[in-house]
């Protein structure tokens, strides 16, 4: 047990569209690590579908990083689609 | 008939009961959290089986008899759960194993009693079966992964079987109330099951690299309710709180 990874747990919801992030846990392989995420996630109907993932395997940006990568987002209003009507069957687009 | 069947039923209900208190008392000693609470899932899965036995057998039985009082005040030779869920928690390979060894006989059972003629109990096996489709996955698994393991693991899991193996043919032996059952399709006929299951053990127990036992004498009483020395000491846990405060609610 000392030596098991650590794997990063998403679970999509009976009425979700996305996996989100639940959570994680040890496990020594990707089986058991399905396993486990179901036994520890998803024993309140939590979800519906797991993915797994060996944390290793994540990459995350920087949060020292910030500035560059996210602020210039925040003033560039002409990015965004709102400027015009959707109609309503589009509306989950 | 109808007190056959509530005696049947307890049959039935009893091997979960006393399981699922087996398993109770790991909570939070699992060997690790994810263990801890899939163990507990486990024992909660199979108290909700109880649940609905139990309910139904005071429904039928139709005088003051609740859930609770099935579970909690029969005598000890009142119940008829095999020797096998007596075992006690050595350590975690023969946790594993006594769930492994009750959880394939487990689903064999309820995939029989799907087809009783008895609507309730053929509705409570279909959910069951689910849940304990679950369970043989859970405890096949850990015993390839502890046989196949390191050289400690392999040894206890192999200890494990063997020790446990004394106990699985009580599984099969029909006692005249199961034959009673079978004949009028309300139960089943275990010794029915007793290939099925030898040939799944075997196929889960060669992969884990555990040789099969070669046991020449079996234990049993269970089912007559003669128990082993455990049992004493599981009911006075159990039934304490029942039986120091008479009709305790929540």
């Amino acid at each position: 047990m000392k030596n098991w990874p650590l794997w990063e747990v998403f679970i999509r919801s009976k009425n979700g569209l996305e996996h989100r992030h639940a959570g994680s846990l040890h496990a020594s392989d990707a089986k058991m690590a399905l396993e486990n995420a179901r036994d520890v996630y998803t024993r309140r109907l939590e979800g519906v579908s797991i993915w797994v993932v060996p944390s290793a395997q994540i990459t995350a940006s920087n949060p020292e990083h910030n500035g560059e990568m996210f602020e210039p987002a925040a003033d560039k209003a002409y990015r965004h689609p709102t400027f015009y009507i959707l109609p309503d069957e589009l509306k989950h687009m | 008939m109808s007190n056959h069947l509530v005696q049947y039923i307890c049959g039935i209900a009893d091997n979960s009961l006393i399981l699922g208190q087996r398993l109770g008392e790991l909570c939070g000693h699992g060997p690790s959290l994810e263990t801890d609470i899939a163990l507990t899932n486990i024992s909660l899965d199979l108290f909700g089986q109880v649940r609905s036995y139990f309910q139904y057998a005071a429904e039928l039985q139709g005088d003051q008899s609740s859930e609770d009082t099935f579970a909690f005040l029969r005598k000890e030779q009142e119940y008829r759960n095999v020797l096998l869920v007596e075992q006690p928690n050595t350590d975690f390979a023969y946790i594993i194993g006594r769930q492994f060894l009750f959880d394939v006989y487990h689903q064999l059972f309820l995939e029989q009693l799907q087809s009783s003629s008895d609507q309730t109990l053929a509705a409570i096996a279909k959910k069951s079966l689910k849940e304990v489709t679950y369970h043989v996955r859970f405890s096949s698994d850990w015993v390839i992964r502890l046989g196949d393991g390191t050289e400690e693991s392999h040894n206890r899991m192999s200890a494990a079987i063997e020790d446990l193996w004394i106990f699985t043919e009580e599984l099969f032996s029909c006692t005249e109330l199961e034959k009673e059952m079978s004949n009028s399709a309300l139960g089943v006929d275990v010794s029915l099951l007793r290939e099925a299951y030898l040939n799944r053990v075997h196929a889960v127990l060669n992969e884990a690299t555990i040789a099969i036992p070669d046991v020449k004498y079996f234990q049993k009483g269970g089912k007559q309710g003669i128990h082993s020395e455990h049992m004493g000491y599981i009911l006075t846990e159990m039934q304490y709180m029942q039986r120091t405060f008479p009709n305790i609610t929540w």
